[in-house]
């Protein structure tokens, strides 16, 4: 291949900071408007700052260039196909953006008084309703702000059911397959964790699950999981799982992460799950910001529910012909307490509520079914030709909205890593799949491609894997060294770890 | 689609979920709407919200009606920005990357630390992360926390303090100010982390040097909350003394949107540097030597670490850390200094012109910068209702949070309170007073007029 060096290449990368030129500005402030007094005679000099922190010092259209400039050097979902596994890269719907950015949302204050805050009080109590339905679960708490935060929010609930009940449990379960923010979570919400194999159909081991719930007896506080799990296949033997947990005397926490594969087809709530977080920036639209915000609400059981975040968004129902009105419950004695600051991420709640209210119940439903379409539809694709016999499919079977591959054979007969195949994928103009997770998988690519893809897309990528599997045949390196079209090649990021450089000097 | 997967059906594909745990009916919420219908749908709840338009917003506690300018709205809406993942693939996300370095670098210069991360979920969860940092760093558990800190950082940092199994102890306020001997005294060898605020909950703005000489004399770490606005007058916390600074990112570049999402910034002193929380962008080259950026430091995070990890967050609130550092290139070296210079004078002002009116006194004589709070000699609600008449949010009801200020009242002021704003407060806030003070009397005459009698 040609190492043409491309001009978004050869343009080297300056920081805002290094385009800064003394002087120069962009905002002109309002006046002071008011009498002015010495700075030093209404803050202590001991406390003031003696230089101004060393901002860049550019003009608008600079700004405006250098951002629009960076920009270009990202690859974004709605350039090209996303099939990140378990992430869950659907189409962000522009309305949601508009009706998020209405000043009665954007521009209300988090402490208003509830009785001039009640549209903002009615949408989180119609979107709580909404996940209520979804999840199976009576009541809904959309304070924390992300998955993990969700897991934390969900073993601090546990912690706290067994407080009142006084038992003080030690372990909690999660299978071998579980996202990297479990065991973090549960180590953060002071627990040890044990790990659940998982069997040849790529659920949990049951015998395993049994005989750490004896070796653990009295000790297991909760069990983690995904259903669909993260091989993107259902645990069929999960209404057992579950009444073992509950004999157990756990509790059974569900990572909402794989929700778009069920939505009005299964719900948590009737599997047995007792606490479930909802990832909105993935099942429900928002988008992900290059990583953030999200919100992760949780939907719990009625034995948990006394324990919920305070506040907690009430309905009142109206007296003397007065409609109902909405509040913000902060008498909540059993409360585990706050997760953050005020109510949780409210823009995220409107974009995901206009998301559920463009779609309605069927449409969630044809949505789930589609994102599972897709995905098998993918994985036949990926199952023909070179893609078949060089990435086989870690378990055998119908998958669910994602399927994880193996990159083992490829690696044996083409020298080929996965790493490989996905930097090369990129100057294919695809983001890779996600690689390397599950970690019991062998050179794992899973790949998740969403209902909003097209067929057209699916096929293309297909196209793509086969035809970087036959180059690799006669010109192996030609992987192993990509990519070569983007913004940068292949980056050192032990460097990155050993010798970290995270900010800029400043001259 | 269905040939090449060799089903007949969709609803073959749903046939490994056992039958009894099929939900077997439509899910019970509406039918889906058009787009015109979502938004007229959205735009009447909307409507019944009291926004920063439809009210003079005075209002802060953590989070300001500052003005964003239209810049950041135009460099966050766009797609680049807006629907990427997390920048697991650096070569194809060198945009988002290098926006977190450069977050990094404005976050480090403003807090005078060396060490910042690209965000966090928002302020108070923060300072619960920065908890679990200092348990780590000291292999110590228990907090000495300020009761000026935010009262919804103390109640999070409590709740997180359950999981892990730390002990939360509040030292109180003298004056406005953080109580220095009650905080030498709570401070010991047990003691993994000393937390302040400055400007405080009341505003006040704190002597943390002098403050955080208890954490060092024991090896605690010193945890400062600030609010970024204030860096551009205010002396850094990294000059004084702090291992940690950290605090609610809302006041740059992100709107109010009733408390989220924003984000939070952490920064730290090189020591802390493996056990920092969330994403860190670092600088490294290609293979062809060219300039690059990567996510640093991955060991220290869940998705490689699993249990061992130093926090369990996987998200950086990258687009709203872009939109801060969007908002502090326009400010500029200048400009973000002028602006919080407007902001103490303008402060001072509505204090000086507020403490003028009749039943209104000053809660604390502590120096400000941005936020201050009064008493008012009448009950506080009530007032508060009134000036709502006139359009005005006036103000925080201290009594919230803190019972010993039932009377209190917190008044913010961003660049969008004008004078002639502040001078319709000080009317509104005198002639509401008034008004509860003579309401007694009046309900007394309407409630009972047969016994005629006014107090």
């Amino acid at each position: 291949m040609a190492l043409t060096e491309t001009p978004m290449q050869a343009e080297k990368a300056k920081t805002i900071f290094e385009k800064s030129k003394a002087g120069r500005r962009a905002a002109a402030l309002p006046d002071v408007e008011v009498p002015e007094k010495p700075l030093a005679e209404l803050i202590p000099e001991n406390l003031l700052r003696a230089e101004a922190p060393r901002l860049p010092e550019i003009a608008e259209p600079e700004i405006v260039r250098h951002y629009n400039r960076l920009s270009r050097r990202n690859f974004d979902l709605d350039t090209g196909f996303y099939p990140l596994g378990s992430c869950t890269m659907k189409h962000n719907p522009r309305l949601n953006e508009r009706v998020a950015a209405l000043p009665g949302h954007a521009r209300l204050h988090p402490a208003q008084d509830p009785r001039r805050a009640q549209g903002a009080l009615e949408l989180m109590w119609l979107l709580q309703e909404s996940l209520s339905e979804i999840c199976g679960l009576p009541h809904v708490s959309l304070q924390p702000s992300a998955g993990s935060h969700g897991e934390l929010a969900g073993l601090l609930l546990t912690r706290a059911y067994h407080a009142d009940r006084g038992e003080q449990r030690t372990k909690v379960l999660a299978p071998d397959t579980s996202h990297g923010t479990n065991p973090a979570s549960v180590t953060m919400a002071g627990y040890e964790v044990v790990k659940v194999a998982t069997n040849e159909r790529g659920g949990v081991e049951m015998d395993d699950l049994r005989a750490k719930l004896a070796e653990n007896e009295g000790e297991v506080a909760c069990l983690m999981l995904t259903n669909p799990n993260t091989l993107g296949v259902f645990d069929e033997n999960i209404a057992e799982i579950a009444s073992l947990i509950h004999e157990a005397g756990g509790t059974l926490y569900y990572d909402g992460a794989n929700l778009n594969a069920v939505m009005g087809h299964s719900r948590p709530g009737d599997m047995g799950f007792d606490i479930v977080h909802v990832n909105l920036h993935k099942s429900f639209s928002q988008p992900h910001g290059g990583g953030g915000p999200g919100a992760g609400p949780i939907a719990v059981s009625d034995r948990i529910e006394p324990y919920l975040p305070k506040p907690q968004v009430v309905r009142r129902e109206g007296s003397n012909g007065h409609g109902p009105s909405f509040d913000l419950d902060f008498d909540r004695p059993k409360s585990i307490g706050r997760l953050r600051g005020f109510q949780g991420n409210f823009g995220v709640f409107v974009r995901s509520y206009a998301y559920i209210l463009s779609l309605g119940g069927d449409g969630l439903s044809e949505a789930s079914e589609t994102a599972v379409l897709n995905a098998n539809y993918l994985k036949a694709r990926l199952a023909e030709g070179k893609s078949g016999e060089r990435l086989p499919i870690a378990f055998d079977r119908h998958c669910m909205h994602e399927f994880v591959l193996s990159g083992k054979p490829m690696k044996r007969d083409l020298g080929l890593a996965t790493l490989d195949l996905a930097k090369r994928l990129l100057d294919f103009g695809f983001h890779p799949p996600t690689v390397y997770f599950p970690l019991l998988v062998d050179e794992a690519l899973m790949v998740e491609p969403t209902e909003t893809e097209t067929k057209e897309s699916l096929d293309a990528f297909a196209e793509a894997v086969e035809k970087i599997l036959t180059e690799a045949e006669t010109n192996p390196d030609l992987a192993k060294n990509a990519p070569y079209t983007t913004p940068v090649r292949r980056l050192d990021e032990v460097r990155a770890t050993r010798r970290p450089v995270v900010r800029q000097q400043l001259g | 689609m269905l040939e090449a997967i060799g089903v007949d059906s969709v609803d073959a594909l749903f046939e490994q979920i056992p039958e009894p745990l099929r939900l077997g009916r439509p899910l019970a919420l509406p039918d889906g709407l058009s787009e015109a219908e979502v938004y007229e749908r959205l735009s009447v709840l909307a409507e019944r919200n009291a926004d920063a338009e439809d009210q003079v917003c005075f209002v802060g506690a953590g989070m300001y009606d500052h003005y964003v300018p239209a810049i950041v709205d135009a460099i966050t809406s766009r797609s680049e920005f807006l629907t990427p993942y997390t920048p697991y693939q650096p070569e194809i996300s060198q945009g988002g990357l290098q926006v977190m370095f450069e977050f990094q670098t404005a976050m480090s210069e403003l807090t005078g630390l060396p060490v910042s991360n690209a965000g966090l979920y928002e302020g108070p969860s923060s300072v619960a992360s920065a908890g679990y940092l200092a348990m780590a760093a000291t292999k110590r558990k228990r907090f000495v926390v300020s009761r000026g800190v935010h009262p919804h950082s103390r109640e999070t940092l409590r709740t997180y303090s359950v999981g892990y199994g730390a002990e939360v102890v509040e030292v109180g306020l003298e004056g406005g100010l953080t109580d220095a001997a009650a905080l030498a005294d709570a401070v010991d060898g047990e003691t993994a982390a000393v937390f302040l605020q400055s400007p405080n909950f009341l505003g006040a703005v704190e002597d943390v040097e002098a403050l955080g000489a208890a954490a060092k004399e024991h090896g605690a770490l010193l945890i400062v909350a600030c609010d970024p606005m204030t860096l551009g007058i205010l002396k850094p916390p990294g000059e004084c003394g702090a291992d940690i600074a950290l605090g609610e990112g809302q006041p740059l570049g992100n709107r109010l949107d009733f408390g989220g999402p924003s984000f939070g910034f952490f920064c730290a002193t090189e020591a802390q540097i493996r056990r920092m929380p969330g994403r860190i962008a670092g600088e490294t080259e290609d293979v062809d030597g060219r300039r690059g950026f990567v996510l640093a430091l991955q060991t220290r995070e869940q998705h490689i670490r699993r249990e061992k990890a130093t926090n369990n967050i996987c998200t950086a609130q990258a687009l709203n850390a872009l939109g801060a550092m969007v908002h502090l290139a326009w400010l500029g070296r200048q400009g973000f200094r002028e602006l919080g210079e407007l902001l103490v004078q303008r402060t001072a002002y509505a204090r000086e012109r507020l403490a003028a009116v009749d039943g209104v006194e000053l809660l604390h004589e502590a120096p400000v910068a941005r936020e201050f709070a009064v008493r008012l000699e009448a009950p506080v609600e009530k007032v508060l209702d009134r000036v709502a008449e006139r359009g005005i949010a006036a103000g925080y009801p201290l009594a919230r949070e803190y019972p010993e200020f039932e009377d209190g009242l917190l008044v913010a002021i961003t660049e969008r309170r004008t004078k002639a704003q502040i001078d319709e407060l000080a009317q509104a806030l005198e002639a509401a007073i008034n008004a509860e003070r003579g309401s007694f009397r009046t309900d007394d005459v309407q409630k009972e007029p047969q016994v005629g009698g006014a107090a």
